[in-house]
């Protein structure tokens, strides 16, 4: 698992990556009451705002790590937008993204690194 | 931080492991560990407590309390001469525009009135009541002392074991109470729509008190995230947002604050700053009014977002001032300023938000029942 300086973390497999939020980032926003995906099909650009995140404080947005197109969205989070705080590693993911340049993920970092940034 | 301000339970928030942010001056508790959703919750089923010592708490004094009330009612257009000794009241200030300096309780408390107005305000109310008030009439604002208030449905026992006298005050009463053995300006009041006290404390005194109180099992500290969202369920205005000096008390809502006396036809008809147009709305209406929305799908619409008759209109009927997610309606909740042609309840209309014109419902406030103890 790789991680931005945006807390978010990216999973990949083959050239599918998955993306979402860490704990560190759910604990800073707080209760999430509603996440608006971007549609599946859509082509994405790298630092693109392509999710809207909204807690009971504030809205804030996740970009695009990297360019590709989004397959597959976690539906979940349209009915049970907690899902994010309550399992923000696992059934709290976002999307998948399948990538078209996939040494974008090179200059991102791994666990020890984001560790280290957010202590 | 360092030009910030802190109340005198500053180390008891970061004692609490608070999450402390820039508000009015002030460093304060925006969340503590529960977070915002339960600790609104919190509020609504049990008692929360909440640091509201950045509020400005102000003593006016003058030969007696009719001359004081008469003084006051010259910037406040409310009834205040006719105001019971140790009975609060909700009003504002007005401006020259017809708009709202800022608003305000104010309780007779015999020999003086006590004024408590919001910290980004209060430097601009107490000069403006120094430069207009008769010189028989003095200002003193009140530095040596914190503001704690304690709300929700267990409000009640919870201040009622250090001070039986609590159990028998009612809503917009206001007493002297031996809190913890400190000497407490209560009023039964809050502003969370809930029923709770409002304690005025020896600054020296406030984080004992405050630790006796959290010592019970019915409490826990609240920050100004629950604050905010325990107000806006509640349809209570926050100043600098749903109210601000371009607003007049009529398109606020703000009506019933104003009694007969003070209307056209009443003893002490007018004499406040704005009063011809405001007196001209209450009986005319006003060109906007401020309505409770209730946006139809899941995402929060906030403050700012610009309102339409439709999707495709393209002139806009007004704005969002205040919305969020409500906890306890479990939706999202929000206030508006629109024209008043389009507050019929149950009107549907549409905010832009993110590009796209999402519904909301034109609804009657509050969001929340009140739960006073009238």
């Amino acid at each position: 698992m790789k991680f931005t300086e945006e807390h978010e973390w990216l999973d990949v497999e083959g050239d599918i990556v998955t993306v979402g939020i860490t704990e560190h980032a759910a604990t800073q926003l707080g209760d999430i009451v509603f996440v608006e995906l971007p549609e599946e099909g859509t082509t994405v650009t790298k630092d693109e705002e392509i999710v809207v995140i909204e807690s009971v404080k504030a809205a804030s947005d996740i970009m695009a790590p990297i360019d590709g197109e989004i397959v597959e969205i976690n539906d979940a989070l349209t009915t049970n937008a907690a899902l994010v705080n309550e399992d923000p590693l696992s059934a709290g993911w976002f999307f998948k993204i399948k990538a078209s340049d996939l040494s974008q993920m090179d200059t991102y970092m791994d666990a020890a690194a984001y560790q280290k940034l957010i202590s | 931080m360092s030009d910030l301000l802190q109340t005198p339970l500053y180390a008891l928030h970061v004692e609490l492991g608070a999450k402390m942010v820039p508000f009015a001056g002030y460093e304060m508790p925006v969340q503590y560990a529960l977070g915002v959703m339960k600790e609104h919750q919190h509020t609504r089923t049990k008692a929360g407590l909440f640091d509201v010592s950045h509020m400005g708490q102000v003593r006016i004094d003058g030969p007696t309390y009719e001359t004081i009330a008469l003084g006051l009612e010259k910037l406040i257009p409310v009834d205040i001469s006719g105001l019971g000794e140790n009975r609060q009241r909700y009003g504002f200030f007005t401006n020259d525009q017809s708009g709202i300096m800022d608003d305000l309780m104010l309780a007779n408390r015999q020999d003086h009135v006590f004024v408590v107005v919001n910290a980004a305000c209060k430097t601009a109310d107490i000069a403006h009541m120094k430069a207009h008030l008769e010189p028989e009439l003095t200002v003193t604002p009140i530095t040596d002392r914190g503001l704690l208030a304690l709300q929700g449905p267990r409000a009640e026992a919870v201040l009622a074991a250090l001070d039986p006298k609590a159990a028998n005050m009612r809503f917009m009463d206001v007493a002297t109470l031996m809190l913890n053995g400190a000497e407490c300006w209560v009023s039964r009041s809050g502003y969370t729509g809930e029923d709770g006290y409002e304690i005025s404390v020896p600054a020296e005194q406030a984080t004992d008190l405050a630790k006796t109180l959290l010592a019970h099992d019915d409490v826990e500290p609240i920050g100004l995230g629950a604050r905010d969202s325990l107000r806006l369920e509640a349809g209570l205005c926050l100043y600098g947002h749903d109210i601000n000096t371009t607003t007049t008390p009529v398109e606020a809502g703000l009506t019933w604050a104003i009694q007969k006396v003070r209307r056209l036809g009443g003893d002490r008809a007018a004499g406040f700053p704005g009063a011809s147009r405001i007196l001209e709305q209450l009986d005319h209406g006003a060109p906007r009014k401020r309505v409770g929305l209730k946006p139809e799908g899941r995402a929060p619409m906030r403050e700012g977002v610009e309102l339409f008759t439709s999707e495709t209109a393209t002139d806009t009927i007004g704005k969002i001032t205040s919305g969020g997610f409500g906890p306890t309606v479990e939706h999202p909740v929000a206030m508006g300023m629109i024209q008043a042609d389009h507050t019929t309840l149950g009107t549907t209309i549409y905010g832009e938000l993110r590009g796209k014109r999402l519904p909301l419902t034109v609804i009657k406030l509050p969001f929340t029942p009140a739960n006073f103890k009238r």
